[in-house]
């Protein structure tokens, strides 16, 4: 199994490191072809515009949504802006989960924190949420993982995840170690 | 217990800027240039540093209108800057709620003795630094990012290079040195101890490091990113140049693809004239920036 980072801008070595104490070969993505050499994608942590316009000037786009449509993908943060279909009063990117996502929605940097959440068959973990966005609105087959407060903060659907913060920041690898068995249900067809 | 301010909330906000730019801009209009072309965050300022240092006398925190109106106008964060050991500039920053905190050299200094104590505040802080002892001194008064001073508002990239080249060096140092000798070490640079043991533990700095003062080109930002900067300030580079959209795009390109040189140089080719800048030795020491901060 290699799970791939797309290394364009923001935490892509931090998420490399992350899963390579799981015990798992990473390869940073910076072409689009290396897309097919992968059986995961994460997307990571970042400025999501600076990461839009990388994907834009690198032709990653078509190749991305092709992806993300069908193996497993896990977004945190700007990746989950990136995934999301609708970003309300932006820019829809790949578009491929069905959740209406707010921006910058706990507030500024001042406003950013740590606490922890309960994810659903996953258990307590460590979240960072930095300047984070959240799900106000999840379509039917979306599968809500965890809230903060009212706010969906981790979701699923089918082979995609996402979350609001950030498991690349810290040595809390439950989350890290579900994907993983996404793509290992994946790679054996289940 | 929801925590705010915390280590790694103010770090993590750093790290999420790797391998990005970060633009100075004096309105909104410059701000939406710099969003538009990919730039990870914007310093929000009165004057770009070349007007700085043009226009003389005091230089201090940007009025906080102009904070404002950068702040309204893009989603990216908004970084300003406030002096050197100004704590009233620093909590009024924090105040209006910008997302970053630049203690710098740029403005004039508020006090020759002391930086502020950046771990009582709930905003991250950005500091400069020549050399490993000053980075670590950051470090333990609780910055949570780094870079380098270079030299502000001239263009001229030199000064950067030899602080980027110090520090790096210096960290690689302490990395390969037997922990016996980094007590004697932190003496010799003037570091907190606890900050080398932890850059020896980690194998590197423990904050993200940019690059700054006097990148004026393409190459001049893919030439920081080799040398290991994580991402690069452009400070009068930018709109101090004939095509600023332009220019700005090829910046965070360069930043981007800097080891790929075709590359480089298609984004280098009818840039228009860069900014003049100012040759080093033509400085004398007490119009250096750089030699600000203790």
């Amino acid at each position: 199994m290699k799970i791939g980072i797309l290394a364009l801008q923001g935490s892509y070595y931090n998420h490399k490191h992350y899963f390579e104490q799981i015990g798992v070969e990473t390869l940073l993505v910076k072409k689009p072809e290396q897309l097919d050499e992968i059986d995961g994608l994460i997307i990571p942590g970042g400025e999501s515009t600076a990461i839009r316009r990388l994907i834009d000037r690198y032709h990653f786009m078509k190749d991305l949504k092709s992806f993300c449509s069908s193996k497993p993908v896990f977004g945190t943060c700007a990746g989950m802006i990136l995934l999301a279909k609708e970003n309300i009063g932006y820019p829809t990117h790949i578009g491929v989960l069905n959740v209406r996502l707010k921006r910058n929605a706990f507030g500024r940097q001042v406003h950013s924190f740590e606490e922890t959440v309960h994810l659903k068959d996953i258990g307590d973990v460590e979240g960072i949420y930095i300047r984070a966005p959240y799900v106000e609105v999840a379509g039917d087959e979306v599968d809500v993982l965890g809230k903060h407060k009212d706010a969906i903060v981790a979701v699923k659907q089918n082979n995609i995840l996402a979350t609001s913060f950030h498991p690349e920041l810290t040595e809390d690898y439950k989350i890290g170690k579900y994907f993983i068995n996404l793509v290992d249900k994946y790679i054996k067809g289940e | 217990m929801k925590n705010t301010g915390t280590i790694k909330v103010k770090t993590g906000m750093a790290v999420m800027q790797q391998r990005g730019v970060i633009m100075d801009v004096i309105n909104a209009e410059q701000a939406k240039i710099a969003e538009d072309a990919g730039a990870v965050a914007v310093m929000a300022l009165e004057r770009v540093p070349a007007d700085i240092r043009a226009a003389g006398g005091v230089a201090r925190m940007a009025d906080p209108t102009i904070i404002e109106e950068v702040m309204n106008a893009v989603s990216i964060p908004v970084m300003a800057k406030c002096r050197i050991g100004h704590i009233v500039e620093a909590r009024t920053l924090e105040a209006l709620g910008v997302d970053y905190i630049d203690e710098s050299e740029v403005l004039t200094p508020a006090d020759e003795m002391f930086h502020i104590n950046k771990n009582e505040y709930t905003v991250p802080f950005v500091c400069g630094a020549k050399d490993l002892g000053e980075a670590a001194r950051r470090i333990g008064e609780g910055a949570s990012m780094l870079r380098t001073k270079g030299e502000p508002g001239t263009g001229n990239i030199v000064e950067a290079v030899r602080h980027m080249r110090i520090v790096m060096s210096q960290v690689r140092k302490v990395v390969n040195m037997s922990e016996d000798e980094l007590m004697t070490y932190a003496k010799e640079l003037g570091a907190p101890y606890h900050v080398l043991l932890e850059i020896k533990k980690q194998g590197k700095l423990p904050v993200i490091n940019f690059a700054a003062g006097g990148v004026a080109t393409p190459a001049d930002a893919a030439l920081m990113m080799q040398l290991g900067a994580d991402g690069v300030f452009v400070g009068s580079g930018i709109f101090k140049s004939n095509n600023p959209e332009k220019f700005a795009k090829a910046i965070v390109e360069a930043t981007y693809s800097y080891q790929d040189y075709d590359k480089i140089a298609e984004l280098s080719k009818g840039l228009g004239e860069p900014m003049k800048g100012i040759e080093l030795s033509t400085l004398q020491s007490k119009d250096r920036m750089s030699e600000r901060g203790w």
